[in-house]
């Protein structure tokens, strides 16, 4: 059996690598925080791993627009290493800033360096913190979402709406099942603030590439990697740390797939 | 073709709304009446460097533009039919966006050059002249402190560079003061180089320079007979109010006068020691591992944890940049935190922020509307918060109107740190001759520039404002943390602290004490641009800096780590054990201090307290219905939910979140409760108190403060008995003085403040273990003087043993008995109820120590048992909102019998409204009713409602219904009234 083994990129202003790799280590892999810097200085490293996961944060500020420089310099310094790692069957995972980085690099929706979609600013102007829930497409090829049907999670960005280029796009990611998952109101509803929170097209949360083994998504699952972190705890005695279970997908898929 | 210079602008693309374009728009018209027909932001940036036409292409197209959602130019401007405003920074600001720039273009092009950021905001109305933009521009677009503008009419659009370069045409040079004069002389020298020395600080100094052995000294070594400016600078800086406490620390007589005063007398030999070090030596309390002596208190938390905390004001930039003012000030404070021991890691940060009214149009003079000040303070702790990665799981934001000139921004920051690394423990710095000084993060420029002087002045006004003021940079603070912390790992050096006011001067200085001497090489600091004089980069605030004593031998693995982190590392000094504060600019000595006098040569300050008891009128009318009074409360910007803030700062960073300041949809909590180290079940609590409204007697208000602060954290489960807390002082200028009559009896509401604060600690045995003061809260112009009532912030931290058996502040399930903790007394003086209707009122609560202390033990164990089902703490507006409160957080009705609680009194508006110290309101499942009141045994504990199947909020006196509101309604009122 192949050892999931995980790498957590760090640094610039990255900032959940602590929580991403703990997540990775609770769900029974194993995680390194791992340096930009250092993965720019030798991309071969990334051979090492058979994930590779972007967390959340504020690369370089987000100044010039999110996760835009930090998409070009993994681009022009770890772009050839990502190709192979991608084309070699290996997991690559963004959140929030990384899922941001992943579609301005143009690994999603299509793995090809050529950008189709974007995240920009949410809808209501400002950076919001809240728990949304997740209604997850069954018939996606995503590895990270399989056997999920809800999941609640929080969202912490301003800039988190999902807009395609065209509408082409949209009808190839609906042909495919690439929209991984959606954001969804009580009445079903994918458009109504607050339940999307950021205003994206069709609730759009997270999607994936056609082989289902890239994946990003803006909220964040290590942020739920304890009973104690939904915000219902107190009220429902709460179940267990939920946002796990994409963790083990992933380690499920490397451990009997790779 | 090369250019010197290239522009480009990027805006959305057709048809994108741009919700901050409309946010503008909406401020125009509200502001200015004026509706424009269309507004937009144009994103500019403007590089200087070798950049061909087809470079700027690419740059537009890959770095400047995004593929999907914009569109950029890099030939002609925008919207060229537009009133176009520029807002550009003033040169010398840290431009962040700017900086990010010059990093993406050296990707990708391999180039280095320089490149600016500015916004250009496009405006489409009807405007009759140009002066109506001009004022767009000044009170809405732009911030004259620190950005510079420039306005353009429809078809004069130009589409020139914006370069704001610093060219400072100046050979560095260290000037030598004659300090052998006269008095006035002497006091001009201080003013004129805002040195905020007194006289007699100027005599001392004097006096010391005319001693023939510094003299003698002084010769040998090649220096003048006066100081040399660095000398005076550096002296001023340990010397200030700022970095020394001179208040603080200062003699009292100490007296009181008024109608039923004892009438009595004392001196005070410093507060400090008087008051709040005694505390804390008098509780004893094992978990503390380090107090007052380093930048934040350590206590322990199990065998291997310690945490670190922090809690720092930064009022007088938060007045004139508020984003600025704020951001830098959450910064600083994590670098506190970074600073303590041999560094914490920041796991939480605190922000309590007091504005003036939102709605008073009419502030002083010179200063920018409240609204403006709430929206950039805000902006600032959301950003210096969230872009850190560290999570805000506490805060209030408190209204009044002596805030409008001097807002307060206190930031608090809790760190986490190993006890021992290595066997080493973490809480010691350790300094040895021939250790060096390596400063690590950003470079130095002119900003900041007697900060800690500024704030110790007598008055804020704008003149002196350009240098003092500064924006912070998160990302450049995060790769600090990183690197510090990997290096503290790594065992790569011996002590830390940061440079926060005074720079250099005061973190080298400081640390030198430990080893008995420093050199300073100042002309190996890295500058942002040339032309600093030797002072200047002494005493520069410029941020992002920690200093680290490092031994030679690892200075290597120091500079590899600092640029695997893109952090700029220089070592700048060496610790030595001469006895003097040596600073050497090239070869030339530029000051020689004796570090005897640096530090321990500012005499004791001797101050005279007076305390007059006033007569406090409560309120003409009362409202016959109390339902209208609950409503009136819900909807007052005190008791308002603050959600809109609080949603504009992560607290799930970090994912140890387990009590967020808002629980279920809405319920607010009593302060924050996170899991530093996931896999542990422990947790650190985190709550403030905070009560101004008590200010005409301070005794009182430091009580109830410390009152509040330790029922919230024993609300969140925080144990009693592992409580630590903090003292923050805002005061006006408490020296009195022709311009300041009444210094007198706002030092005396200082001692009586501090009085307080230690007869509370002592009593919970909840040692104080760091505490800051800041000390002239005075907005002085046209004649007129503005100052805020004395506050003080107390924080409280403590140990949960185990998140996963706290409660929070929401009624749960319909049939659930509520209890009522703690004893209603007739205690309206200041509270919200009488606020409300115009009055103080005599009778503020008096706060039964007693009594509380054998409250709390009780409830933090029952709620360590699980017992408890929610918790609310009884506090603004007292026991009918705050169960009003717990209702709307259910979603549930609920009801109250008055008759059935403890108390000291009948009257009905009392009992709804009073606001007693020491209460709480608690609900339990039914099965669990016995088992909490055998829990509650001997203490004030009367059940006295339950949890109701509609959706009605009832009270009741006697049977009698005082309150009968659906819990709806209530949400709305209490939620929708608070956005800005």
């Amino acid at each position: 059996m192949v050892r999931a083994s995980a790498m957590v990129l760090d640094g610039y202003g990255i900032n959940c690598p602590y929580e991403t790799a703990y997540a990775v280590r609770a769900s029974g892999g194993e995680a390194k925080i791992v340096h930009v810097g250092e993965l720019i200085a030798s991309p071969k490293i990334l051979e090492e791993y058979n994930l590779l996961i972007l967390p959340g944060g504020f690369s370089f500020g987000d100044d010039l627009g999110s996760a835009r420089v930090l998409a070009n310099r993994l681009r022009h310094g770890a772009g050839e290493a990502l190709r192979g790692f991608i084309g070699s069957g290996k997991l690559v995972m963004g959140i929030c800033n990384g899922f941001q980085a992943l579609v301005k690099m143009g690994l999603l929706p299509v793995p090809d360096f050529r950008q189709r979609v974007t995240l920009t600013y949410n809808s209501s102007g400002k950076f919001e913190d809240r728990w949304v829930r997740l209604a997850i497409n069954g018939k996606s090829p995503c590895v990270f979402t399989k056997g999920i049907e809800f999941l609640d999670l929080p969202v912490r960005h301003g800039e988190g709406r999902f807009v395609p280029s065209g509408k082409e796009v949209v009808e190839e990611m609906l042909g495919k099942n690439l929209i991984a998952c959606q954001y969804i109101g009580p009445g079903g509803d994918v458009n109504t603030y607050p339940y999307n929170p950021n205003g994206s097209v069709g609730g759009i949360a997270g999607i994936c590439d056609e082989s289902g083994r890239v994946f990003g998504l803006m909220p964040h699952p290590e942020a739920y990697n304890h009973f104690t972190n939904h915000p219902l705890w107190t009220r429902n005695g709460g179940k267990g740390g939920e946002g796990l279970r994409m963790f083990r997908n992933a380690i499920g898929h490397i451990e009997s797939c790779l | 073709m090369g250019n010197d210079a290239c522009r480009i602008e990027v805006r959305p693309k057709g048809g994108l709304r741009d919700p901050g374009a409309a946010s503008i728009s909406a401020q125009v018209y509200e502001l200015f009446g004026i509706r424009p027909k269309d507004v937009a932001i144009v994103r500019a940036y403007s590089i200087c460097g070798s950049v061909s036409d087809e470079e700027a292409e690419m740059l537009g197209r890959e770095l400047f533009a995004d593929a999907v959602s914009e569109e950029f130019s890099a030939k002609e401007a925008f919207y060229p039919d537009y009133w176009r405003v520029e807002v550009g920074f003033l040169p010398g600001m840290t431009d962040n966006e700017g900086n990010t720039a010059r990093e993406g273009i050296r990707d990708a092009l391999g180039k280095e050059v320089e490149a600016y950021s500015s916004r250009v905001y496009a405006l489409s109305a009807d405007f009759d002249d140009d002066a109506v933009v001009g004022e767009i521009a000044k009170k809405l677009l732009a911030n004259e402190v620190i950005q510079a503008w420039k306005i353009s009419p429809p078809g004069e659009a130009a589409f020139e560079p914006y370069l704001p370069r610093v060219e400072l045409d100046h050979a560095p040079v260290a000037g030598e003061i004659d300090l052998q004069v006269s008095d006035s002389e002497l006091e001009a020298i201080s003013k004129s180089r805002t040195l905020a020395l007194s006289l007699e600080e100027m005599r001392e100094i004097k006096a010391h320079y005319a001693k023939p052995s510094v003299r003698k000294e002084r010769e040998r070594m090649g220096l003048g007979k006066g100081a040399t400016d660095v000398e005076l600078e550096a002296l001023a800086q340990s010397w200030s109010e700022h970095c020394k406490h001179k208040i603080f620390n200062a003699k009292i007589d100490y007296s009181e006068e008024g109608e039923g005063v004892e009438g009595r007398a004392e001196r005070i030999d410093s507060i400090f020691k008087t008051y709040i070090q005694s505390a804390t030596d008098e509780i004893r309390k094992p978990y503390v591992v380090s107090v007052f002596r380093d930048n934040g208190g350590i206590i322990r938390i199990d065998h291997e944890d310690d945490i670190a905390v922090k809690v720092e004001t930064h009022n007088a930039p938060s007045a004139l940049d508020p984003y600025g003012g704020a951001l830098t000030g959450i910064l600083g404070v994590n670098r506190d935190i970074l600073g303590t021991g041999m560094g914490a890691k920041p796991v939480a940060n605190i922000n309590v922020l007091c504005f003036g009214m939102l709605g008073d149009k009419d502030v002083p003079k010179g200063c920018l509307s409240t609204r403006r000040i709430a929206r950039g303070v805000v902006r600032g702790i959301e950003h210096g918060g969230n872009m850190v990665g560290i999570p805000t799981v506490n805060g209030s934001v408190v209204f009044d109107k002596c805030y409008a000139a001097r807002p307060l921004v206190y930031a608090g920051t809790v760190g986490l740190m190993p006890h021992a690394i290595g066997g080493r423990e973490t809480a010691r710095k350790e300094i040895r001759p021939g250790y060096l000084a390596v400063m690590v993060g950003g470079r130095i420029g002119k900003d900041g520039i007697h900060g800690a002087t500024f704030s110790s002045q007598q008055q804020l006004t704008t003149g002196i404002a350009g240098s003092v003021v500064q924006i912070g940079d998160p990302i450049t603070q995060k790769k600090v943390i990183d690197m510090v912390l990997e290096a503290r790992d790594l065992g790569l050096f011996e002590a830390v602290t940061d440079n926060g006011a005074g720079g250099l001067s005061s973190s080298i200085g400081e640390l030198a004490q430990m080893s008995g001497g420093c050199e300073v090489w100042l002309d190996k600091c890295p500058l942002k641009y040339p032309g600093l004089d030797p002072w200047e980069i002494l005493l520069s605030e410029s941020q992002e800096r920690m200093t680290l004593a490092v031994p030679e031998g690892k200075l290597q693995a120091v500079m590899e780590l600092a640029r695997k982190h893109g952090v700029e590392a220089a070592a700048v000094g060496k610790f030595t054990d001469s006895g003097k504060f040596h600073i050497f600019y090239g070869k030339n000595t530029v000051a020689l201090l004796d570090m005897e006098f640096l530090h321990e040569g500012a005499p004791q300050m001797r101050l005279k307290a007076v305390w007059r008891k006033k007569i406090l009128m409560p309120p003409n009318g009362l409202p016959a219905d109390h339902n209208d009074a609950l409503a009136a409360l819900l909807a007052s910007p005190n008791i308002a939910s603050k959600e809109w803030v609080i949603r504009q700062y992560d607290h799930e960073v970090q994912g140890g979140s387990a009590l967020k300041p808002l629980m279920g949809e809405c319920a607010p909590s009593d302060g924050g409760v996170v899991r530093p180290v996931l896999g542990k079940k422990w947790g650190i609590a985190v709550a403030h108190g905070i009560c101004p409204k008590y200010v005409e007697d301070s005794y009182l208000m430091a009580l109830n403060a410390v009152d509040e602060a330790v029922r919230n954290a024993v609300a969140c489960g925080a144990r009693f008995g592992y409580l630590a807390c903090l003292d923050n002082f805002s005061w006006p200028d408490p020296i009195k003085g022709p311009r300041n009559p009444d210094g007198d009896f706002k030092l005396a509401q200082l001692v009586r403040a501090a009085r307080g604060m230690h007869d509370a600690a002592v009593a919970y045995g909840m040692p104080i273990i760091s505490g800051k003061d800041s000390m002239k809260n005075d907005y002085y112009v046209d004649g007129s003087k503005y100052s805020i009532n004395p506050t003080l912030l107390v924080t409280v931290v403590g140990k949960v043993e185990d998140v996963g058996r706290i409660a929070s502040s929401d009624f749960k399930e319909v049939g659930d008995p509520i209890y009522v903790l703690g004893t209603t007394r007739l205690e309206m003086g200041g509270s919200e109820y009488f606020g409300a209707y115009g009055g103080v009122g005599e009778g503020m609560p008096s706060v039964n120590l007693k009594e509380n202390a054998l409250l709390y033990p009780a409830l933090s164990r029952a709620i360590e048992a699980g017992l408890v089902r929610s918790v609310h703490d009884v506090s603004d507006g007292g026991l009918a909102t705050a169960f009003a409160e717990c209702a709307i957080g259910g979603g549930v009705g609920a009801e109250l019998e008055l008759s059935l609680i403890s108390k000291e009194t009948d009257e009905d508006a009392a009992l709804l409204f009073s606001e007693s110290a020491g209460r709480f309101i608690v609900s339990v499942r039914e099965k669990d009713a016995f088992k909490f009141e055998k829990a509650m045994f001997g203490t004030k504990v009367k059940k006295a409602g339950r949890v109701r199947g509609d959706k009605r909020v009832v009270i009741r006196n006697r049977g009698n219904g005082l309150i009968n509101k659906d819990v709806y309604e209530l949400k709305d009122i209490w939620r929708g009234a608070l956005k800005w």
